[in-house]
C-alpha cells in the first residue's frame, strides 16, 4: 500500500464519492510503526485505539498501546488499571502477535523528564518548586506534551530492544483537537518566552536588560500576586533554564516523527455537528503540519433501519393506528412506527453530516462504526469493535 | 416551580459529549421568563454559544442573544438572555485596571508577556480569572452603574474532571499565590461557590461511564464543600413502548401476525422484509432501554434531583433549545 499524502479542502475534482479506509491494509502494512487517534472529547478515541491495537495484535503485529484515560472496566479487562507508566502485558490475545497496553502517569512522565536532564541535586530543586509541580500537574497542555514525550520514548525502546513493531496512541480528551499538535510549541514558545527570558536575566549576570521595565514589572506581580511569588517563579525559571535546551530538542524531535513515514493519524468523530467540526478543521491543520492523514473514523453511527417505509410515512401510519384503534395490538404497532421514524430521522441527518464532511474533504478515506447496544469492557468487545472497523463496504 | 429558588449562579458540568453546552443554553433560556435576565458565559473559548444561537462569535462583552422562554399563561413574560464569552487575558486586563489602577506598570505587564504568562503557565491564576468575572457578574447590585444586574447566572462550566479544581480556586492557588490580593479575591469568591446561591449540574447520558463519572464528581464536589445541584440526564431515547411491549420484543416474542394486520389497516404497504425490520429495531431498541433503565436506576439512587431531557432526532438547532428549555421548566429545573 502507497501511502501519498492526501490532499484536502474544497478540491474541484467532482464525482468522488468517500473512500472506504482500508483499516487491515494499514495494519497489515509493516511500514506503520505508529498509530495516533485523535478528536475531540467522547467520541470514543480510548475504545478506538485499543480495538486497533488488539487487531493488529491478533494479525501478528507486535503492539503496544498508550492510553490516556480509560474507562476503569475496559483498564481491568486488559490489566492497566495500575497507573504505573510502563507497558504491561494484555493477556488473553490471539495469534503469534503481542500486546502491551500502559496507561500515561503525566506527572510522572514530566517528573523523568527533568530527572533524565537535570543533576539530581537541580532536579530536586525543579521538582519541589511549586510552579513545577502546577505546571506537571495542570498546565493545560502537559497532558498532551506527555503523551508524545512518551510516544518519543517507546519508539526509542522498541528500536533499541526490537520490542514492538507498532505504537498505538490515544490523545487527551482536549479542549479543542488543537491542543494536541500546539502543546510541544506552546510549552517551548513560554520558556524561551519574553518575561521568561527576562526573569532569567539578572541569574545570568550581565544587567544588560534590567531596564526600568523589569522593576514595574515585578513591582506589580509582587502587589498582586504577594513577594513569595516572583522568589518561586525566579527560581523555577532559573532551574529549568539549565534543562531546557534538553526540553526544546526534544519536543522538536516528536514532532518531526509524527511528521515522518510510518506514522499515520486517525481523526475519529462521532456523527455530530460539533464533533464532525471538529474533525474538519483537525484534518486541514494535519494537512497545514504535513502530518500523514490515514482517514476519519465516524463512531456510534446510529444503525440504518431496514425497510424502506420513510419517517414521514412511519408516523402518518402511527397517527392513523392511534386514532382508530382498530385492534388491542395497536398501541403497540404505532409505537414501533414512531421508533422507526425516529431512527430513520437519526439515521438520515447522519448521513447528512457525513456527506458535508465528505464534500469539503473528497480524499479523506471514512470508517462508519454502528454504535453498539452496551458500553465495550473486554477483549472481546474490543474484537467487535475491530470487526465493525475493518468491515467497511466499499 | 423551580426546586432551586434561591440559586443565582447555575454551574453547568458534564463528561464532554454529553451536551453540557446545550443544557446550560436551555437553562439559560428556561430561567429567562417573567421578565428576567440571565447571563450565559462560556470560558473555554469554544464560541459554542454563538453556533448555537447562531449569532457572529461573542467579544468579550455581553451581548444580548435571544429572549427567554415565555410562560406558558403569558406570552409577553419572557425575559432576556445574554451572552459573554469570558477570555482569559482580556479578564486579566480588566481585573488589572479594576482593582490597582496600575497604568503604566499594567501596559508594561502586557508588553512583556506577562498576561500571556499568567493565563497559561499558572493555572490556578487563570481560573480565579474566569471564575472572577462570573463572581462580579453575580455578585452586581445598582452601585455598578449602566451594568445589568443579572438575576440568574448561567456557567457553561469545564468539564467533571476539572470543575473542583476550576472552582475551588483556593486550594489550586495555594502553592502559586501563598499571600497577596489575588488570593484574597480568590477566598472571596469561594464564599459565593460554597453558599446556597450556587449550584452544580451535572449533564450525563444513561451510559456507563458517563454515569460514573457523574457520581465520582458529585462525590469530588461534595468533598470540597461545594453545593450540587440536580443530574441533568441528556440525550434520552424515546419511550414509545410499554415495559411489557419491551420484554416481549427482547425475548423475540412480539406477535408478528397481529402487527402485520395493524400494519395492513393503517395503510401501509407491507414489503416482505417490513415486519422483521420493525421486530428488528424493536428488539435493538429495547436492549438499549434495558442498559438505559439500569443506569437510570444508578442516577435516582445518587440522592439528588434528576431532570430528563429527550434526545432530538433531527438534532439541537434555536427551536430544539426551547424545546429543552421547556422540558427543563416543566421539571422544576429552573
Amino acid at each position: 500500500m502507497t501511502r501519498t499524502h492526501p490532499r484536502v479542502g474544497p478540491l474541484t475534482s467532482s464525482g468522488s464519492t468517500r473512500d472506504p479506509l482500508d483499516i487491515d491494509a494499514l495494519l497489515d502494512d509493516r511500514r506503520t510503526g505508529i498509530i495516533v487517534c485523535c478528536g475531540s472529547g467522547g467520541v470514543g478515541k480510548t475504545t478506538t485505539s485499543a480495538a486497533l491495537a488488539l487487531r493488529a495484535a491478533e494479525r501478528g503485529r507486535r503492539v503496544v498501546v498508550l492510553t490516556i484515560d480509560p474507562a476503569r472496566r475496559l483498564a481491568q479487562s486488559m490489566g492497566i488499571e495500575a497507573l504505573d507508566n510502563t507497558p504491561r502485558p494484555v493477556s488473553g490475545v490471539e495469534g503469534t502477535g503481542s500486546l502491551d497496553a500502559m496507561m500515561l502517569d503525566m506527572k510522572r512522565t514530566f517528573d523523568e523528564v527533568v530527572e533524565s536532564q537535570a543533576t539530581p541535586e537541580k532536579a530536586k530543586q525543579i521538582l519541589e518548586n511549586p510552579f513545577y509541580i502546577a505546571l506537571s500537574s495542570s498546565f493545560a497542555g502537559t497532558q498532551e506534551y506527555m503523551a508524545m514525550e512518551k510516544l518519543g520514548q517507546l519508539r526509542r525502546d522498541a528500536r533499541e530492544a526490537g520490542s514492538y513493531d507498532l505504537i498505538v496512541v490515544d490523545t487527551p480528551p482536549s479542549r479543542s483537537a488543537l491542543d494536541f499538535l500546539d502543546a510541544p510549541e506552546r510549552l517551548s514558545s513560554f520558556l524561551d518566552g519574553r518575561f521568561v527570558r527576562m526573569l532569567l536575566a539578572p541569574a545570568r549576570g550581565p544587567a544588560r536588560i534590567m531596564t526600568a521595565g523589569l522593576g514595574l514589572v515585578t513591582g506589580a506581580l509582587s502587589r498582586i500576586l504577594g513577594g513569595q511569588f516572583i522568589t518561586d517563579l525566579q527560581t523555577f525559571v532559573a532551574a529549568l533554564d539549565t534543562v531546557f535546551g534538553g526540553f526544546r530538542a526534544r519536543a522538536q524531535q516528536t514532532y518531526a516523527l509524527l511528521q515522518a513515514p510510518g506514522t499515520a493519524f486517525l481523526v475519529v468523530a462521532a456523527p455530530e455537528t460539533d464533533a464532525l467540526r471538529e474533525a474538519a478543521y483537525f484534518v486541514e491543520r494535519l494537512d497545514e503540519d504535513r502530518m500523514p492523514l490515514a482517514g476519519l473514523v465516524v463512531n456510534r453511527a446510529s444503525p440504518a433501519g431496514m425497510g424502506s417505509l420513510s419517517a414521514d410515512e412511519a408516523m402518518t401510519a402511527a397517527a392513523r393506528l392511534r386514532r382508530d384503534a382498530p385492534s388491542p395490538t395497536a398501541p403497540l404497532t404505532a409505537g414501533l412506527l414512531r421508533l422507526h421514524a425516529d431512527r430513520a430521522r437519526m439515521v438520515e441527518r447522519e448521513v447528512v453530516l457525513r456527506a458535508r464532511f465528505a464534500a469539503a474533504h473528497p480524499t479523506v478515506p471514512t470508517a462508519v462504526v454502528p454504535a453498539l447496544a452496551g458500553d465495550i469492557h473486554d477483549l472481546d468487545g474490543l474484537r467487535v469493535i475491530g470487526e465493525l472497523l475493518a468491515d467497511q463496504a466499499p | 416551580m423551580s426546586d432551586w429558588p434561591r440559586v443565582r449562579l447555575h454551574v453547568v458540568t458534564g463528561k464532554g459529549g454529553t451536551g453540557k453546552s446545550t443544557v446550560a443554553a436551555s437553562l439559560a433560556l428556561a430561567l429567562a421568563s417573567q421578565g428576567k435576565d440571565v447571563l450565559l458565559c462560556e470560558v473555554e473559548g469554544r464560541q459554542g454559544i454563538a453556533r448555537m444561537f447562531d449569532v457572529d462569535p461573542l467579544p468579550y462583552a455581553e451581548r444580548r442573544i435571544a429572549t427567554g422562554l415565555p410562560s406558558s399563561q403569558d406570552e409577553r413574560s419572557a425575559g432576556v438572555v445574554h451572552a459573554l464569552h469570558i477570555d482569559p487575558e482580556a479578564a486579566l486586563m480588566e481585573y488589572l485596571s479594576m482593582y490597582y489602577r496600575l497604568g503604566r506598570a499594567g501596559r508594561a505587564l502586557d508588553r512583556f508577556g506577562v498576561v500571556e504568562f499568567a493565563t497559561t503557565i499558572a493555572p490556578g491564576v487563570r481560573d480565579v480569572l474566569l471564575t472572577g468575572k462570573v463572581y462580579e457578574a453575580v455578585q452586581r447590585n445598582s452601585r455598578n452603574r449602566g451594568a445589568i444586574e443579572y438575576d440568574a447566572v448561567v456557567l457553561d462550566a469545564p468539564p467533571t474532571g476539572r470543575i473542583t479544581q476550576f472552582l475551588h480556586v483556593g486550594d489550586e492557588l495555594a502553592g502559586l499565590a501563598k499571600v497577596g490580593p489575588i488570593k484574597k479575591q480568590a477566598d472571596t469568591m469561594m464564599t459565593l461557590f460554597r453558599s446556597p446561591r450556587t449550584a452544580i449540574h451535572f449533564v450525563t447520558v444513561l451510559e456507563e461511564m458517563p454515569v460514573q463519572e457523574t457520581a465520582d464528581g458529585i462525590a469530588h464536589v461534595r468533598e470540597a464543600g461545594l453545593p450540587v445541584g440536580g443530574v441533568v440526564v441528556n440525550l434520552v431515547r424515546p419511550r414509545d413502548l410499554r415495559a411489557k411491549d419491551l420484554a416481549a420484543a427482547r425475548k423475540g416474542e412480539l406477535d408478528r401476525a397481529a402487527i402485520g394486520s395493524d400494519l395492513a389497516s393503517a395503510g401501509v404497504e407491507i414489503a416482505d422484509d417490513l415486519v422483521d425490520g420493525l421486530l428488528e429495531e424493536a428488539r435493538d431498541h429495547a436492549v438499549r432501554r434495558a442498559l438505559e433503565d439500569a443506569q437510570r436506576k444508578l442516577v435516582k439512587g445518587m440522592g439528588v434531583p434528576h431532570y430528563e431531557l429527550p434526545r432530538l432526532a433531527q438534532g439541537v438547532d434555536l427551536g430544539g433549545l426551547y424545546e429543552l428549555a421547556a422540558g427543563l421548566r416543566d421539571q422544576g429545573l429552573a
